[in-house]
């Protein structure tokens, strides 16, 4: 840190600064005078906290069209889709459920699997790139991270706003060409697909832009994050005082700042080989259409670790939190988020164990196995905090106990995946559809609900109920396990994944999945209309309703000020020192806000 | 607190600046959440590294298709490699290393407060980026599009040796377009530079812009000095 204010001579003589703290002692949520001012002020806004809630709903909103697409892939598979000769000699198509969505009356089979392939290829570019890339690090994220610092804002504030504003672009692209008639090459845009498929129409060209345009707004985003964890840390925060949150949303930074221009180069490629068939992806023009795939999962699978490791990071929080307990092996766990960073970028090669040589994908396997290492760090240290602790099992330790649950099951499985030989069978089947929905759905939504649970309070100034809370959690957990068990149980039978019709014996499998779906979606609703009915009439929240020691709690009002602290916030604790700041007896509910440090009082650690 | 070339440079009189006092850069205080003037020019610092190796990896995944495909067809560019006239490299090269020294000169003159050569090194930068593409598009890509050296469906140059010197053109194109296009950004940088210089925008206490625009600009050159050998010369 350079220096602390009132060593500064710039800061104690600004004049300036008195005037520039008018008007931003009141909570960063209180209205303009009009209307039309206070959307153009949240339109305007550079305030981290403003943009994270702009981001908190589009998100939500994108999850809402991917989750319609999934039902309707769900819809779909409630019985398998097949063409049928009656006596008279007449085809006509059975099973297909969405029917009324085809322009034919009499739609024939390959009419049917053209609409699966565009819905399921909609629901996996809306859930990746507009919605779990961009979800904890970019709401929670940008909401939190400053403040968890003990910064007033990100680093770059206006390039905070510009890569809102680059999201919402890149969204409209992908929202033009669902709704232009959509596209049917998968979310992985694998060739020949992607530049063969729909001949002669934008749709494609304008997926692959709008994910071009995203790859941008998350380079800016991670950049700003981790300049602002290097250079904004309050006074007194060395690197291992800070929230395991911030841990991780800098391993997942540095992912998207490195991962994020070699797709961006590959899909720029890819534009060309479309549009002008450089050949460079196309065997007849002597390139190589796997040659994408490496390029693509150079990225892609890097990102994964991006869509997890948030996750992760909240994950610390929440447990460490609700057990009142220091977290066990703090730097193990702080250490293994860059040790997932660092080992995504050498595995890529296990997305492709069918089309490469054996030598490539023996060493891709056992690479992969190097990556349970870090997890398992992870998992075992959650567990041990969890050991003796005073567990209060609120809503947001649900989703943490739900995450411990689904994530063990999701990870273990990609073993199964990850090695080779149990790889050649299971390759493209519904095994790896529940496992990766497991990690993805189970493990990050999942720590995602219970992070919005957990900091609604903080964001918004008001509580949820918890009665409610909880319904909506076993109703998700239930429901998600309801999914998504059966799936890898058909998988492992051999149902293979992104077809519209199946044998009869896979039928009762699909048709449980599709219940849990529904279950999925019930609770998805009573989180919603508990949200709302938060916002309206929730009681007023305390500046610390769980008694967590992070500086977002200790040092900030909920809702926070406008300039997030009303003095510069001094780290005088460690964020799970939970054992010298409340002392044990200390009954849930009762946690005393700890004295705000004042500026100049640098600790001693 | 780290000391840095501006504590040094700045006279021990802050007060009394010496271009009549009251101007842009003798009253910058750095944006509310930094500490400091040299805070700031930190973050801003390390925020442009960061993105130079967000471009670094971009133009890095370009050279591994090039790689990749001349493994696969070596004659292919070897003779389409041996279509392209090296001087005009070479002319562009010196041009884009000129203009690189320029952009570092200007960044001295921001940080001694010489406001008139600034101006002169930033309009001589953003000259050079304009000098290279207008070499470029007239001596290297018209006559290649009116011979029909170019790629995928618009190919027609008649006298090839091997039949993949389509993909060699295609590459050539997506490569050297991507470079261009980096330039015209660095163009337009050093334009809003100039205007912001001609506002006294910057001086000894404050030059984070053109310090962070004179780093992409050569980071810019860097890619082309490996987009000349790899394109022109090896053969």
């Amino acid at each position: 840190m350079s220096s602390l204010p009132g060593t500064n001579p710039e800061q104690a003589s600004g004049a300036d600064a008195g005037a520039h703290d008018q008007g931003h002692d009141e909570p960063y949520l209180a209205p303009k005078a009009t209307w039309l001012a206070t959307v153009v002020d949240w339109a305007t806004t550079i305030d981290h906290k403003k943009i994270g809630v702009m981001y908190l709903f589009a998100i939500l909103f994108m999850f809402f069209l991917g989750g319609v697409a999934a039902l309707g892939v769900r819809v779909e598979l409630w019985e398998p889709t097949r063409t049928v000769v009656d006596a008279a000699g007449n085809t006509r198509l059975e099973g297909l459920a969405l029917s009324a969505m085809l322009p034919d009356d009499k739609p024939s089979l390959s009419d049917a699997n053209d609409l699966y392939n565009r819905i399921f290829t909609l629901h996996g570019l809306i859930m990746v790139f507009l919605v779990i890339v961009p979800s904890i690090p970019a709401s929670l994220g940008n909401f939190l991270l400053p403040l968890m610092v003990g910064a007033k804002d990100v680093a770059f504030p206006k390039l905070n706003l510009a890569s809102w504003y680059i999201y919402l672009f890149g969204s409209m692209f992908a929202l033009a060409a669902a709704i232009g008639g959509g596209v049917e090459t998968g979310w992985t845009f694998y060739t020949p697909y992607s530049t063969s498929t729909d001949e002669g129409h934008w749709t494609v060209v304008a997926m692959i832009a709008g994910a071009f345009i995203l790859g941008f707004s998350s380079i800016l985003t991670g950049l700003n994050f981790i300049v602002t964890v290097h250079k904004l840390r309050a006074p007194g925060m060395g690197w291992f005082d800070m929230p395991l949150f911030v841990w991780g949303i800098y391993g997942t930074s540095l992912i998207q700042v490195l991962a994020t221009p070699v797709i961006g180069i590959t899909l720029l490629l890819l534009i060309f080989e479309r549009l002008f068939h450089i050949g460079i992806f196309d065997p007849r023009l002597g390139g190589d259409p796997v040659l994408f795939q490496h390029f693509f999962w150079f990225y892609s699978h890097p990102v994964v670790y991006v869509m997890i490791l948030p996750g992760m990071a909240v994950m610390s929080e929440l447990i460490a939190v609700f057990t009142r307990k220091k977290i066990f092996g703090y730097r193990a766990v702080a250490f293994s988020s860059l040790a997932i960073a660092g080992i995504s970028f050498i595995v890529w090669g296990h997305h492709m164990f069918t089309s490469q040589g054996e030598l490539s994908a023996t060493i891709f396997s056992a690479l992969t196995f190097l990556v349970a290492l870090p997890s398992a760090i992870k998992v075992f240290n959650w567990i041990m905090t969890l050991y003796k602790g005073s567990i209060d099992l609120k809503t947001p330790m649900l989703y943490a106990l739900g995450f411990l649950f689904l994530f063990s099951i999701g990870g273990l499985t990609g073993i199964y995946l990850g090695a080779l030989s149990v790889d050649l069978h299971l390759h493209d089947t519904y095994f790896v559809v529940a496992h990766f929905h497991y990690v993805m759905m189970g493990s990050t939504i999942v720590a995602f609900v219970g992070a919005i649970h957990m900091w609604w309070p903080k964001m918004f100034g008001k509580m949820y109920n918890e009665l409610w809370g909880k319904v909506g959690f076993w109703l998700v957990f239930l429901g998600f396990n309801l999914t998504f068990f059966p799936q890898f149980i058909m998988g492992s039978h051999g149902m293979p994944r992104r077809y519209a019709s199946y044998v009869d014996e896979f039928q009762i499998y699909h048709q449980l999945s599709t219940i849990g779906s529904f279950v999925l979606l019930a609770g998805f609703l009573v989180h919603l209309f508990n949200f709302i009915h938060s916002l309206v009439a929730g009681p007023k929240a305390p500046p610390n309703p769980w008694g967590g020691l992070s500086m977002e709690w200790t040092d900030a009002g909920s809702p926070p000020i406008t300039h997030n602290f009303h003095h510069e916030p001094v780290a005088k604790h460690g964020p799970y020192d939970f054992d010298d700041v409340y002392p044990p007896q200390t009954k849930p509910g009762e946690f005393p806000m700890p004295e705000p440090a004042k500026p100049g009082e640098h600790p001693k650690w | 607190m780290t000391t840095l070339p501006h504590d040094q440079l700045e006279p021990a009189n802050s007060a009394a600046p010496t271009d009549g006092g009251g101007t842009y850069h003798d009253r910058y205080q750095p944006a509310h959440h930094f500490k400091s003037r040299e805070h700031e020019f930190d973050a801003v610092k390390m925020g442009v590294w960061l993105l130079l190796s967000t471009e670094i990896l971009l133009f890095a995944g370009l050279f591994v298709f090039y790689a990749i495909m001349r493994m696969k067809h070596p004659e292919a560019f070897v003779h389409g490699s041996s279509l392209l006239d090296w001087r005009w490299g070479l002319i562009n090269t010196v041009v884009l290393l000129l203009s690189s020294f320029t952009a570092a000169a200007s960044v001295r003159d921001a940080q001694l407060g010489r406001q008139g050569w600034l101006k002169v090194n930033l309009f001589l930068t953003f000259l050079f980026g304009g000098a290279f593409l207008a070499i470029k598009f007239i001596f290297e890509y018209l006559p290649k599009i009116s011979e029909g050296k170019l790629p995928g469906i618009w190919y027609s140059y008649p006298n090839w040796v091997d039949a993949n010197e389509p993909l060699w053109w295609g590459l050539y194109w997506g490569a050297t377009t991507v470079h261009a296009s980096h330039v015209i950004i660095g163009m337009g940088l050093y334009l809003w530079l100039l205007r912001r210089a001609y506002k006294r925008h910057f001086g000894p206490r404050h030059y984070n812009g053109v310090e962070g625009v004179a780093l992409y600009w050569h980071i810019v050159d860097i890619v082309w000095i490996f987009l000349f050998p790899m394109l022109y010369l090896i053969h």
